[in-house]
């Protein structure tokens, strides 16, 4: 089997921005918020921001839903913690120009008639200008001791399919105006995400597509100057074949006669037709392997380091969360 | 408690189906099920289109869909032959809409329109134009009048309920009001709204241009200007797709993979459809993996562990091993489906056994149209 590789490296320790990014489906918001909770363990306060709207932190924490403010949810193993923010890129805007120009009551109701969904739709680069606007004041913010308040910040970010142009900042500073508070804003953006303090991890499943949209991603985050993290393979189930069978199986030669005698050694009297149903789920289990297999050859092409986390047969809980993270933190995750 | 079966033979057999739609969140199978129901129903003998919004390249091959033509194509491969026909297309969007620009304006603002940046950007990457492109090609199809059978997939939008929401938010942004505001707010006799917002308006419009840009604001508003015209036709040809939704030969299916986000979503969407009067035919739990073989997960695992110690079958042991994962498997699947049933006791409901590798040919979708009608 392919190495699960050097895992979590000394360059990722540095970095202060992890923006987390998959297909949809994969795993994207429960792989982050366990990245936060690994980062903060022993002490570190780390914020996990999501930003589609999609209130995905506030149900894996099985929480109401999250205003605009950054929350506590949870605490880490050996006294750190992690805060949330659910990002609602009107909330920044008017945020955002309420430091240029006092807007007060009429804001709101300008946000009542659509006028800001107006705005963002007049040039859609600026949506994502906002939103990463926030989570780089967020990186950046000293508390009074002239400390960052946090140790890191983890972002949910869009798919794979959206994130390079959602972090492609300077693209879309392309259709804005090109003076002005926000293309001073858009400069540090700029400055942070291309640094070595950000580091972008993709989350796939070990299945055709996903592995497929990850290399995708990969080489267009190249493409732009930013810089890939690790890969996190999520949802990995253990293969339960020995290797040498698993050829045969995943061709359909699973021998019968053989799986009943070993039963039967273990004192199970099945009728034909259970065997028939243990033999093709045997088969079904091989072919995925062996899929598995070529995924795990696939990823190795992007060179970037891995990390493996299990399937959680009974879903994703709290409970469930601490402990991926905790085998993060096993796996060098700091 | 058991929910009504999802009858998918009956349902693409009765000729009053005119309509399907498959709707879901993102990468629960969406397109593939839609492929898969107007293979079968092509197979059956029904004349059948299938409108896909954004196939797996691999997929959209096997239905012979190797360039985006916008418009229906037969699908002719060797080895299929069926009692019906399959006509297949993918959605390419500006076109659409391009189609739509010069179907309502004249042809020299039809021009003006099309060269226009703020519509290359509205016709390109606004988040609600593929849906109401895919809306306008539907209406499009029904109007055609030749097909027994549309199957439509929906935009692989973030949410399932994106999908009823864009036409209006795209309605919004194109209705001529608050441009002519933002762009000229001492001639646009706004005034009624001005006078609630007071002196923000004006700052608000200060600061949107200072964002965004003069020059795009008053592409914005040529624009909007150009379109107001063709407005109230756009408008109206949303209303009657959206209609159309509601009309008696259409349904709608939600798929849903047996996952804890995916069935919340399709919850959100039964709701939406009940509120809206929109016909639900019933829910597609895609990919689950029903155990083969009545053996308990106990037993599998104990004799495993019997085998294992004794160094003996190791054969058997895995075989049993897995086995026992199956059945965890199997019952997190039954459970969530459960739950889904109980806030839901009336929507029917068919669970598609997954295959164990990626479909992305006619066979594969032969095969999931087998499941998907319980052979």
């Amino acid at each position: 089997m392919a190495s699960s590789a050097t895992g979590w490296t000394q360059e990722l320790t540095r970095a202060r921005l992890h923006v987390v990014t998959g297909k949809g489906g994969t795993g994207k918001t429960t792989a982050a918020a366990a990245l936060a909770l690994a980062l903060a363990t022993g002490g570190r306060r780390v914020l996990l921001v999501e930003v589609e709207g999609r209130q995905g932190i506030a149900q894996l924490f099985d929480r109401a839903p999250l205003p605009y403010s950054e929350e506590r949810i949870a605490s880490a193993p050996g006294g750190g913690e992690v805060r949330a923010l659910a990002v609602d890129p009107e909330a920044a805007l008017l945020e955002y120009l309420d430091m240029f120009y006092n807007l007060g009551f009429a804001g709101r109701t300008l946000r009542k008639m659509g006028a800001i969904e107006f705005a963002t739709t007049l040039a859609p680069g600026l949506r994502d200008v906002l939103l990463t606007g926030k989570v780089k004041e967020c990186v950046r913010r000293t508390g009074p001791s002239g400390r960052h308040e946090y140790d890191a910040v983890v972002l949910d970010a869009p798919p794979t399919g959206r994130v390079v142009q959602f972090l492609d900042v300077t693209k879309a500073m392309a259709d804005l105006a090109k003076v002005g508070p926000i293309k001073g804003q858009s400069d540090g953006v700029v400055k942070l995400l291309h640094s070595g303090d950000t580091a972008v991890h993709l989350v796939t499943l070990l299945e055709e597509m996903p592995v497929r949209e990850t290399l995708d991603a990969v080489a267009e985050l190249d493409g732009a100057d930013l810089r890939p993290g690790v890969v996190l393979v999520n949802r990995v189930r253990e293969p339960r074949l020995p290797a040498r069978s698993v050829v045969a199986a995943a061709g359909g030669r699973v021998d019968a006669s053989r799986v009943r005698a070993g039963l039967e050694a273990a004192g199970l009297d099945l009728d034909a037709e259970t065997i028939d149903g243990l033999v093709e789920e045997t088969v079904e289990h091989a072919i995925r392997v062996t899929m598995e297999l070529g995924a795990k050859e696939k990823l190795a092409e992007s060179d970037l380091p891995s990390l493996e986390l299990p399937d959680l047969t009974d879903g994703v809980d709290l409970a469930a969360l601490y402990e991926l993270a905790e085998l993060m933190v096993e796996r060098g995750v700091r | 408690m058991r929910p009504p079966l999802l009858d998918v033979d009956a349902l693409i057999d009765d000729p009053e189906t005119r309509v399907l739609v498959c709707c879901g969140s993102g990468g629960v199978g969406k397109t593939t099920t839609a492929a898969a129901i107007a293979v079968r129903a092509a197979e059956r003998g029904r004349r059948t289109v299938v409108l896909t919004i954004d196939p797996a390249r691999r997929l959209a091959q096997s239905l012979g869909l190797r360039e985006l033509d916008n418009s229906p194509r037969e699908v002719r491969t060797e080895g299929f032959e069926p009692k019906g026909e399959l006509h297949a297309m993918m959605l390419d969007m500006r076109r659409t809409f391009d189609d739509m620009v010069l179907a309502h304006a004249g042809r020299d603002r039809a021009e003006a329109i099309l060269a226009n940046p703020f519509y290359q950007t509205i016709s390109t990457s606004f988040s609600g134009t593929q849906e109401y492109m895919a809306m306008e090609k539907l209406g499009q199809l029904v109007a055609d009048d030749e097909w027994d059978l549309i199957v439509v997939d929906t935009p692989p939008s973030r949410s399932a309920l994106d999908f009823l929401d864009a036409p209006q938010r795209l309605s919004t942004v194109l209705d001529g009001r608050l441009i002519r505001m933002l762009s000229a707010p001492a001639r646009a006799g706004g005034r009624g709204i001005r006078k609630i917002v007071g002196a923000g308006f004006g700052l608000f419009t200060k600061a949107v241009s200072t964002i965004v840009g003069g020059q795009l604001l008053q592409d914005a508003s040529t624009f909007v200007q150009a379109f107001d015209s063709m407005f109230g036709g756009f408008r109206q040809r949303a209303q009657k797709t959206y209609e159309l939704l509601r009309s008696p030969g259409t349904g709608f299916l939600v798929i849903a993979a047996a996952e804890p986000d995916a069935l919340r979503e399709a919850s959100y969407f039964v709701e939406r459809l009940s509120e809206e009067r929109m016909p639900l035919i019933g829910l597609v739990a895609n990919r689950t993996h029903p155990v083969l073989a009545t053996l308990s997960a106990t037993s599998a695992d104990a004799a495993a562990d019997g085998l294992e110690r004794a160094g003996d079958a190791p054969l058997a042991a895995a075989v049993l091993r897995l086995h026992a994962d199956r059945v965890a498997v199997a019952d997190r699947e039954k459970r969530l489906i459960a739950r889904f049933t109980k806030a839901h006791p009336g929507v029917a409901l068919v669970g598609v056994p997954a295959l164990p590798t990626d479909v992305h040919d006619l066979d594969g979708l032969h095969e999931i149209g087998r499941r998907l009608a319980g052979e």
